[in-house]
C-alpha cells in the first residue's frame, strides 16, 4: 500500500469530493466526518512520504503503469515531500477549526462547501506530487477554479473581488501553458525530469528564456508578487473565514513551490542564475513587495486586509530569498514556505474565531478581547511574534537565513527590508494588541476588577489554534534538524556558497 | 525588409495568435461590462490554444490515425514503419482538449460569478458597481 | 578548569516557567503567593548549589537543541553570569515579598497576571546570565522583552499605554533594528556565536566593520539606557513599583548592561577593543549618559523619575568600567552590577512604601516624612550613600575600583567624570534626605506619629539596606567572581 501513497493523497480526496457532493444533498451531518477521513488518509500518506523520501531522495511514481515521457509521472522529493505535509497538516487543522464557523455562515450549503475544499485540496497536493508540466497546469487551475468559488461565497463584495481574482488568475494559468507550449516546442517533451536533462544543450536559445520568463511571470501572477498583487487583497478580505484561513497559507505559498521546482529542478541552477540582470531585478522587485507590503498593511482599516498585505509581504520574502542564488537565500525561501504556512494559519485562524464570535473583523471589533477571548488572543500574540521573528518561533530562524544570504549575496537593500519589514510588523500587530489588551479603558483606571466576562470560542476552534501556535515554536526549536535532513538535500551544489 | 515579410509569413501562426492574445487582453483591461471581460478572458485562453494546435502541424502531413481498415484490401494499408513526418502531432491537440475544458469551466465559473454580482448590484457595467461600493 | 555538564542551569531558567501553570490554577491568593515564593526560593537554591564549583574556577555546560547549524541554544556558567544570576535571584525572593505587601495595600487587579509575568521575566534574566552564546543571549533578551511589557502597562490606563508604546519603540526596535542584523553579520563574518574569553570577532573583519558592529550592540542592546536610547525607563516608572524596582533597577537594566560586557569581553574581545582603539568610543557614549542623566536627575520632581535617571547614570558606569579596558576598571564595573542592584532596589522600596503609606509620589511632598517613617527614610539614606560611593556602603568598593581602573588606563577624564557624577549624585540625593528628616514642625506635612508601610514592604527593604551596609565589610562572593571574570579575560 505505501507505494501507492503519492497516487493516495491526491485520489482519495478527489473520490471523497464528489462522495460529499452526493451525501451532502442526502444528509448534511455526514459532509464534514467523510471530509476528516480524507485529509486524514492524505496527512497519512505525506508523512509516509516524507520519511521514505529521507531514505530514498527520490521517490517515482507512474501512472497508470506508463513510463514518462509517454505518461504522466508523480515524482516526489524532499522539497515535495516537506510543502506536502504542509499542505496536508494545514489543510486538516483548518477543516476542524472552522466547522463550527462554517456551519454559522453557509448551513445549506455545507455539501457544496466541502466538496470544493476537498477538490482544492486535490489541486494543491497534486501540484506538490506531480512531476509532469502539463499535469500541473491542469492541477494550477483545478486548484483556481475551486478557489474561485470557495472566494465567492463570502459577504457582498465576495463575488466581485471573486471575478476580479478569476481574470488576473487566468492569465497566469495562461501565461504559464504558453511557457510550457515554448519548452515543449524547443524539447520535445512535458516531462520536468526529461526536460531538465534536454535542455542544457540549449540554453543559449533565445526560445527558452522566453519560457522561463513567460513561466515564472504567470507564477508571479498566481502568488500575488507586486506588481501583480492586486487581486490579493480584495479577495481573501471578502471570502469567508474558513476559507481565509485555507487560501491565505497555502496557495501563494504553493505558487512559491511551483516557482522553485521550476528554478530548481526544471531550468537548473546553472540556467536560472546565469543571467544576472534577471535575479538582481527579481530580488529588486522583492525589496519593493516587502516594504509596500509593509506600508500598505499600516494604511488597512481592518484586521484581514492588513494580514493580507502582511501576506503579500511574505511573498516577497521568499521570491527575494530564493532568487539570491546562494545556499542560504534559498534555504531561508524553502524553510520560510513551511514557517509562513503555519505562521498565516495561526493569525488567520485566530481572526476567524474572533469573527465567529463577534461577526465582524474591524479594529473596534477588538475591544477587551484579551478578557473575553484570552485563548484565541494567545494563538494571536504567538503568531504576531513569529511573523515579527521573535525567537524561539519559527519565523525567526528563516528571517536569519533569508538575511544571512542577503549579506553573502551582498544585497544589502534586501536585508534593510526585512529589517523593515520586521519593524513594521512589530508596530502592526502591537496596535491590534493593544486595542484588545487595554480598551475599553476603565473608569476606575484598572483598579477594579472588570465587568467583562470570558466569552471563548468553542473548543474545535481553539484547540487546533493552540496546537499551531504550539507548533510555531516547536518548528522554531527543530529547525536545525529541518534544515539537515530536509532542505539542504533539496539544494544542488550548483548553486554557489 | 524582405526578411520582415519573409519571418512574417514563416511564423504567421505565431503573429496571429499574439494578435488574439492582445485583443483578450484589451477586451479584459478597457471594457467596462463585466461580459464583455468575460468574453475578452475566453478569447486570451482560445489564443493559447491556438498556438498549441498551431504547432503540430506539418507540411503536407495527414491526420495522426492509424487506419485499421475492414473489407478488401485491409492488409495492404496497415504500413510496417509509421514515419512521423506524415502525421501531424497529435500530442498538442489532446493537451488542448484539457485545455479547452478548463477554458469552458472558467467561462462558465466567471459568468456564474457574473450572476452573483448582477443579483446583487442590479448592474453588469464596473464603473457603476464601483460607484455603488463607495457610496456604502 | 574544568567543563562539567549539567542540566541545572537549564532548570535554574525553567523552574519559574514551571511555575506559571500553577500560578494561574491557584484558587486563592496566598497558595499563589506560595508559589512565587517557592519558585524564588528554589531557583536562588539551584544558583547557589553551582556556586563552589564556579568559585573553584570550573564552568557548568549544557546544551539544549541546535537550532541554526552553528548555534545552538547553549547554557554556559562562569562568573560573569553567576554573579548576576546571584543578584537577580536574590532579590526577586525579596522583591516578591514586597509585592505581596505593595499589591494587596493598594488593592490591584489582575495579580495572577503579574505573578505569572514576573516569573517569566526571571526567567528570561537567568537565561541571559547563562546563556553561552549570542543566539541564545538575544532569545532570553527578547523574551524578556515581551515579559516586561504586560509588568509595565499593568494599569491598562491611557498613560500605561503611551508608556508601552515607548518601551517597546526604544527596546524591540533596537532588538531587531540594530541588534539583528549585527548578530547575522557577526555570525556570517567569524562563522560561530559562541562566547570566547578573547572574542570570536578577533582577526575577522576590518577595523570599520568592527567600529560598526560595536556601535550597533552598544546602541542595540537598548536595555542598558545609553543615551539617546534611554527614554524608555523614565516611561517605565508608570508601572507599580514592585516592577521598577525589579526590573528597572536590577532585571531588564542590569540584562542590558550585562549583555553589553559580555558582547564586549566575549565577542569582541578586550585584545580587540584595545588594539583598535575602540575603547574610547564605549567612554565617550558612557561618560556622556552618565553627565547628562545626573544634570536631568536634578531636575526632576517625581521620586521615581528621579531614581529612574539615576539609574541611567549608574548604568553607564558598569559600561565606562568596561571600556577603559583595564582590569581594576573591568572589576570595579562588574562589581557595581551588584551593588547598584542592592543599593538602586532599596531606593525603589522605599519609594513605593511612601506611596503605599502615604501616597505620596513628589518630592516637595515628602517634607518632614522621616519622622513618620524613620526606617524607610534612613533605609533610603543608606542606600543613597551606596550610590554616590561612600563608605560604609558596597557603593565604595565599585567607586573606588573605577577609579583605579581609569588611574590605571591613563584616563584622567573619565576619572573626572567619575568625580563629577559622584557629586552630582549626592546633590540630587542629599536635598531628599535632608527635607525628610530636618525640617521645622510647621514645614513638615506629616503629622509626628509613626507610621511606616505594612511589614511586607518594610522588612524587606530593611533587609537590602542591611546588605549594602554588609558589602563594605564583606563583598564576597561578588568581589571574587568580578575578579575571577577580569581574571579570566585578561589571562592574569
Amino acid at each position: 500500500m505505501s507505494q501507492h501513497y503519492p497516487a493516495l493523497l491526491v485520489i482519495v480526496p478527489l473520490l471523497s469530493a464528489l462522495l460529499i457532493s452526493i451525501v451532502g444533498w442526502l444528509n448534511k451531518r455526514f459532509c464534514f466526518p467523510i471530509a476528516v477521513a480524507a485529509l486524514s488518509v492524505s496527512l497519512y500518506s505525506s508523512v509516509g512520504l516524507l520519511l521514505r523520501v529521507m531514505d530514498e531522495k527520490v521517490i517515482l511514481y507512474f501512472l497508470g503503469g506508463w513510463d514518462p515521457p509517454w505518461g504522466i509521472a508523480y515524482s516526489v522529493d524532499h522539497l515535495s515531500a516537506l510543502v506536502l505535509v504542509v499542505v496536508s497538516v494545514v489543510a486538516l487543522l483548518n477543516l476542524i477549526a472552522t466547522q463550527k464557523s462554517v456551519e454559522q455562515e453557509f448551513s445549506e450549503k455545507i455539501g457544496a462547501f466541502y466538496t470544493l475544499y476537498l477538490l482544492l485540496i486535490t489541486g494543491l497536493l497534486g501540484i506538490v506530487v506531480t512531476g509532469d508540466a502539463f499535469n500541473l497546469y491542469v492541477l494550477l487551475e483545478i486548484t483556481a477554479l475551486t478557489g474561485y468559488g470557495l472566494i465567492a461565497m463570502g459577504e457582498d463584495r465576495a463575488p466581485l473581488a471573486s471575478l476580479n481574482y478569476v481574470y488576473m488568475g487566468t492569465i497566469g494559468a495562461c501565461f504559464y501553458l504558453l511557457g510550457i507550449g515554448y519548452l515543449y516546442i524547443s524539447t520535445g517533451s512535458l516531462n520536468m525530469t526529461n526536460i531538465s536533462s534536454i535542455l542544457p544543450g540549449l540554453y543559449d536559445s533565445k526560445v527558452v528564456l522566453a519560457a522561463f520568463i513567460i513561466c515564472i511571470v504567470g507564477v508571479f501572477l498566481k502568488m500575488a508578487f507586486f506588481p501583480l498583487h492586486a487581486w490579493l487583497p480584495n479577495a481573501y478580505t471578502y471570502a469567508p473565514s474558513a476559507v481565509s484561513s485555507l487560501v491565505a497559507p497555502l496557495m501563494t505559498k504553493v505558487m512559491i513551490y511551483v516557482m522553485i521546482r521550476l528554478m530548481l529542478t526544471v531550468f537548473t541552477p546553472a540556467f536560472t542564475f546565469s543571467n544576472l540582470a534577471l535575479s538582481n531585478s527579481v530580488v529588486w522587485l522583492a525589496v519593493i513587495a516587502i516594504s509596500m507590503g509593509a506600508v500598505l498593511a499600516l494604511g488597512a482599516r481592518d484586521m484581514k486586509k492588513m494580514l493580507c498585505y502582511v501576506v503579500i509581504a511574505e511573498v516577497g520574502y521568499m521570491v527575494g530569498g530564493a532568487w539570491l542564488g546562494n545556499r542560504a537565500g534559498m534555504t531561508g525561501a524553502i524553510l520560510h514556505i513551511a514557517n509562513d504556512a503555519l505562521m498565516t494559519l495561526c493569525v488567520f485562524l485566530a481572526v476567524g474565531n474572533i469573527v465567529y464570535k463577534v461577526r465582524g473583523y474591524a479594529f473596534e471589533d477588538l475591544k477587551g478581547m484579551f478578557r473575553k477571548m484570552p485563548y484565541t488572543m494567545t494563538g494571536l500574540v504567538a503568531g504576531a511574534l513569529s511573523m515579527i521573528g521573535v525567537p524561539p518561533t519559527c519565523g525567526f530562524f528563516s528571517k536569519w537565513y533569508l538575511i544571512s544570504g542577503g549579506i553573502q549575496a551582498g544585497q544589502y537593500g534586501f536585508v534593510a527590508a526585512l529589517v523593515f519589514s520586521s519593524l513594521i510588523n512589530a508596530v502592526l500587530f502591537f496596535r491590534i494588541i493593544e486595542i484588545g489588551y487595554y480598551e475599553p479603558f476603565g473608569a476606575d483606571h484598572g483598579h477594579g476588577s472588570s465587568p467583562v466576562r470570558m466569552a471563548e470560542a468553542p473548543l474545535t476552534m481553539v484547540v487546533p489554534l493552540l496546537i499551531v501556535a504550539g507548533g510555531l515554536v516547536m518548528m522554531g526549536v527543530y529547525t536545525g534538524d529541518i534544515i539537515t535532513h530536509i532542505i539542504e538535500p533539496i539544494i544542488p551544489p550548483a548553486i554557489g556558497n | 525588409m524582405p526578411d520582415l515579410i519573409t519571418s512574417i509569413v514563416d511564423y504567421y501562426n505565431y503573429l496571429i495568435y499574439v494578435i488574439l492574445m492582445m485583443i483578450g487582453l484589451y477586451a479584459m483591461i478597457a471594457k467596462k461590462n463585466l461580459v464583455k471581460k468575460i468574453v475578452g478572458m475566453n478569447i486570451f485562453q482560445t489564443a493559447i490554444i491556438l498556438f498549441y494546435v498551431s504547432i503540430g502541424a506539418k507540411k503536407g502531413a495527414t491526420i495522426p490515425i492509424i487506419q485499421h481498415g475492414h473489407g478488401e484490401g485491409a492488409h495492404e494499408i496497415v504500413p510496417s514503419v509509421i514515419e512521423a513526418a506524415e502525421y501531424i502531432n497529435p500530442l498538442p491537440h489532446v493537451l488542448m482538449l484539457t485545455a479547452i475544458v478548463v477554458a469552458v469551466a472558467t467561462l462558465g465559473v466567471a459568468l456564474a460569478l457574473a450572476i452573483k454580482v448582477y443579483n446583487r448590484y442590479e448592474t453588469l457595467e464596473e464603473d457603476e458597481i464601483l460607484a455603488q461600493i463607495r457610496e456604502t | 578548569m574544568e567543563t562539567i555538564i549539567s542540566i541545572k542551569p537549564l532548570i535554574a531558567v525553567l523552574v519559574s516557567i514551571c511555575a506559571v501553570p500553577l500560578l494561574i490554577l491557584s484558587k486563592r491568593s496566598n497558595i499563589r503567593e506560595t508559589w512565587t515564593f517557592v519558585a524564588a526560593g528554589a531557583k536562588f537554591l539551584i544558583i547557589i548549589s553551582m556556586l563552589p564549583a564556579i568559585l573553584n574556577g570550573n564552568q557548568i555546560v549544557y546544551t539544549l537543541a541546535e537550532v541554526v547549524p552553528g548555534a545552538a541554544i547553549k547554557f554556559r556558567v562562569d562568573p560573569l553570569g553567576m554573579l548576576f544570576a546571584l543578584v537577580a535571584s536574590s532579590l526577586w525572593i525579596l522583591t516578591s515579598a514586597y509585592s505581596i505587601g505593595y499589591m494587596r495595600k493598594l488593592k490591584e487587579h489582575s495579580q495572577t497576571r503579574y505573578f505569572c509575568f514576573f516569573a517569566l521575566a526571571l526567567s528570561a534574566t537567568i537565561g541571559v546570565a547563562f546563556a553561552a552564546n549570542l543566539l541564545t543571549l538575544y532569545l532570553f533578551y527578547e523574551m524578556l522583552s515581551l515579559a516586561t511589557y504586560p509588568l509595565v502597562t499593568h494599569h491598562q490606563d491611557k498613560e500605561g499605554r503611551a508608556s508601552g508604546r515607548k518601551y517597546l519603540t526604544y527596546i524591540l526596535g533596537t532588538s531587531i533594528g540594530l541588534l539583528l542584523p549585527a548578530m547575522i553579520i557577526s555570525y556570517n563574518v567569524a562563522g560561530t556565536l559562541e562566547f570566547a574569553n578573547q572574542g570570536f570577532l578577533a582577526g575577522t573583519c576590518s577595523k570599520g566593520l568592527v567600529t560598526m558592529l560595536l556601535v550597533f550592540f552598544i546602541f542595540g542592546f537598548a536595555k542598558a539606557a545609553i543615551m539617546p536610547f534611554h527614554g524608555w525607563l523614565p516611561a517605565a516608572m508608570v508601572a507599580p513599583t514592585p516592577v521598577s524596582a525589579l526590573l528597572h533597577a536590577v532585571a531588564v537594566v542590569k540584562v542590558g548592561v550585562f549583555s553589553i560586557v559580555r558582547v564586549l569581553t566575549g565577542v569582541f574581545g578586550i585584545e580587540l577593543l584595545s588594539t583598535l582603539d575602540l575603547g574610547l568610543v564605549i567612554c565617550v557614549a558612557a561618560s556622556f549618559t552618565i553627565i547628562v542623566a545626573s544634570l536631568i536627575a536634578l531636575t526632576q520632581d517625581n521620586l521615581k523619575r528621579l531614581l529612574a535617571f539615576s539609574t541611567i547614570g549608574q548604568l553607564s558606569y558598569i559600561v565606562l568600567g568596561v571600556g577603559l579596558l583595564s582590569p581594576k576598571g573591568m572589576t570595579g564595573g562588574i562589581l557595581h552590577i551588584a551593588m547598584h542592584a542592592f543599593g538602586k532596589i532599596t531606593l525603589f522600596f522605599c519609594a513605593g512604601a511612601i506611596f503605599v503609606a502615604t501616597g505620596k509620589r513628589n518630592i516637595s511632598e515628602m517634607v518632614g516624612i522621616g519622622k513618620r517613617m524613620p526606617l524607610t527614610m534612613a533605609a533610603f539614606f543608606i542606600a543613597s550613600l551606596s550610590i554616590i560611593g561612600l563608605p560604609p556602603t558596597g557603593g565604595f568598593w565599585s567607586k573606588w575600583y573605577l577609579v583605579l581602573g581609569s588611574l590605571e588606563a591613563h584616563q584622567i577624564a573619565v576619572l573626572v567624570v567619575l568625580l563629577t557624577s559622584s557629586l552630582l549624585n549626592a546633590a540630587y540625593f542629599m536635598p531628599v534626605v535632608y527635607k525628610a528628616f530636618f525640617c521645622t514642625p510647621e514645614e513638615s506635612m506629616f503629622e509626628d506619629k509613626v507610621q511606616e508601610a505594612p511589614a511586607f514592604c518594610l522588612v524587606p527593604l530593611m533587609i537590602t539596606a542591611f546588605v549594602t551596609v554588609m558589602f563594605f565589610f564583606y563583598p564576597q562572593p561578588f568581589f571574587r567572581l568580578a575578579t575571577m571574570v577580569v581574571k579570566g579575560i585578561t589571562g592574569g
